[in-house]
């Protein structure tokens, strides 16, 4: 995945789990919550949909690397540098 | 021996569902099972006549717009990925709360609220202004004092009697296990979810949202078996390594799970568990409060018979409000106060062409389940008598719907017993509430009624929250 595919996985995720949320403006550099309504529920299903489609481990005290779309890309894309993108699923 | 579970469920009501579809969602193999033959427990419905009976509707409290933020009912449709307008809510015209000197109305505007008590009370402005704020800035993340009870924070607020009583009727009629009083956080919570957020109806009652909960529940690969009564909950392990481990139904069948989540209520969830457990459970694990309900469906609607708009009307005949169970014999009911209310009165994109009316009064559990178990005519006479005189006294608050009446069904604490599995037909559990759902033995949790949250759409909290923290949590 390049870095732009993973702020589209990150969306892609976002999308399933607020479907009611207006996505497209989201500013990459924000923070998500001040955007968006993420609360802690909304984290922890971002993390169970990363380990469910990618299979990748985030652990409870990296959680506030998921802060903005940057910082998603910052920390999953090493992580994610050699699994294919699935959007829609 | 069947393949084991990741998690069984004990109920297919609004808990057990909603805990089921957060499991299913992330591929837990979850099977739930519901020991009657219809799913939804205290908010389900029946078919009589051709007509379709909601049980424990009333109103779904916690209405928010789309898209509201940090509110319950967003949190809740996130959680389980259903979309607002996939529950075809309705908004409430008004409703009331009737006392006989005074009347106050809320609707989903909290400025109508505001407005009505600076009418009606206007040296308790301020005390109000200050209640509310209390409310407000109440977090609801922070672990509440559930023996911190109502009455004693609002006298710090309110000091009119008449309003204070005025402000506990709905919030006791609508979750308190409590007799005479409500624990403050539920108070705090209810006040939120009736005069900041509101009422809704999902267009044709409660089946469609059961159908839409139990289609995506399945969707997921969730598994649901009714009239399955668990007989016990089976546990491996001996000391401290004992934990639960699955189930044994009514008819001998064992089933096999990491974990077990029961909506059952405290008290017959470790009365499942065996002697030693069950023997633990106290008097203050068993609640008392329980309702009779009649149903009046009429030819015309109650705006029709009787210029009648109110969704719900709380009303109390005397200046102060005593919520207790009352004694056995007589009535088998409390007259003096009640809840009235009208699905008739709610937004509707194809509005109901029949009245309805539906009126619940406080009730002994005991005799009602005494006297259906001694003598089915004699419960069947009374069941009406009670009706009656609830009715008689209801109509001094809201339009009599009798001289239109086409069809009536009535149900007391015994038919709740029955079908929901509530020792005494206790409709809000036990008046202690455990919180975070964990109960003595490992690996069994509660969610529902007993896990402490109320209505329609904290029942789904209660088991979306519960199935993340002890089921999805990484650390679980």
């Amino acid at each position: 995945m390049t870095r732009d595919e993973v702020i589209l996985a990150i969306k892609d995720i976002i999308e399933t789990i607020a479907p009611d949320e207006e996505l497209d403006s989201l500013d990459v550099d924000e923070r998500l919550r001040d955007q968006i309504e993420l609360d802690s529920m909304d984290f922890l299903d971002i993390v169970m949909e990363l380990r469910k489609r990618y299979g990748v481990q985030v652990p409870e005290e990296d959680y506030k690397e998921l802060a903005s779309l940057t910082s998603c890309a910052d920390y999953l894309g090493p992580k994610l540098e050699n699994v294919e993108l699935k959007v829609g699923v | 021996m069947s393949e084991k579970y990741d998690a069984i469920l004990i109920g297919a009501g609004m808990s057990g569902l909603a805990a089921g579809i957060r499991l299913a969602q992330y591929d837990k193999r979850v099977l739930i099972l519901e020991k009657h033959y219809l799913w939804g427990g205290l908010n389900s419905f029946y078919k009589r006549r051709g007509r379709i009976f909601d049980v424990g509707l009333h109103a779904l409290t916690n209405f928010a717009p789309k898209g509201r933020r940090g509110v319950p009912l967003t949190k809740l449709l996130r959680q389980l990925r259903i979309r607002h307008s996939d529950l075809q809510l309705g908004e409430q015209n008004y409703s009331e709360i009737a006392f006989p000197t005074e009347r106050l109305r809320f609707s989903n505007e909290f400025e109508l609220f505001e407005s009505e008590i600076a009418r009606a009370f206007p040296d308790q402005v301020d005390g109000f202004a200050k209640l509310t704020e209390a409310i407000f800035a109440y977090d609801s993340f922070t672990p509440p004092d559930p023996d911190l009870l109502a009455r004693g924070e609002l006298a710090k607020f309110i000091t009119e009697p008449l309003l204070v009583e005025m402000l506990m009727l709905p919030m006791c009629y609508y979750g308190s296990a409590i007799p005479g009083d409500i624990a403050w956080y539920q108070f705090a919570i209810l006040f939120k979810s009736f005069y900041d957020e509101g009422f809704a109806r999902p267009e044709g009652g409660i089946r469609p949202l059961l159908d839409l909960l139990v289609k995506r529940y399945k969707s997921l690969g969730g598994e649901l078996r009714m009239k399955s009564g668990v007989a016990e909950i089976l546990q491996q392990g001996a000391g401290s390594l004992r934990s639960a481990a699955g189930v044994r139904l009514e008819n001998g069948e064992e089933i096999f799970a990491d974990q077990v989540l029961s909506s059952a209520g405290f008290g017959p969830t470790m009365e499942m568990c065996g002697a030693e457990l069950g023997a633990r459970v106290t008097d203050e694990d068993r609640g008392q409060l329980s309702f009779n309900e009649t149903v009046i469906v009429t030819d015309k609607t109650p705006m029709d018979f009787g210029n009648y708009g109110a969704a719900i009307t709380f009303f109390n005949d005397s200046d102060t409000f005593d919520y207790r169970c009352p004694a056995p014999g007589g009535l088998g009911i409390d007259p003096r106060s009640g809840v009235i209310c009208s699905p008739n009165n709610y937004a509707a994109t194809e509005p109901l062409t029949e009245g309805w009316m539906r009126f619940t009064a406080l009730a002994s559990a005991s005799h009602w389940g005494d006297l259906a178990q001694a003598d089915a005519t004699e419960y069947a006479t009374q069941k009406q008598r009670a009706a009656e005189a609830f009715l008689d006294s209801a109509s001094r608050f809201a339009p009599d719907p009798r001289p239109f009446e086409i069809d009536r069904d009535l149900f007391t604490p015994n038919t709740i017993r029955r079908f929901c599995g509530h020792p005494k037909g206790a409709v809000y559990g036990a008046p202690k509430k455990r919180l975070d759902g964990a109960t003595e033995l490992p690996g069994l949790f509660l969610m529902g009624t007993d896990q402490g949250l109320l209505g329609v759409v904290g029942a789904m909290l209660s088991g979306i929250s519960m199935a993340n923290r002890h089921c999805l949590q990484p650390t679980a």
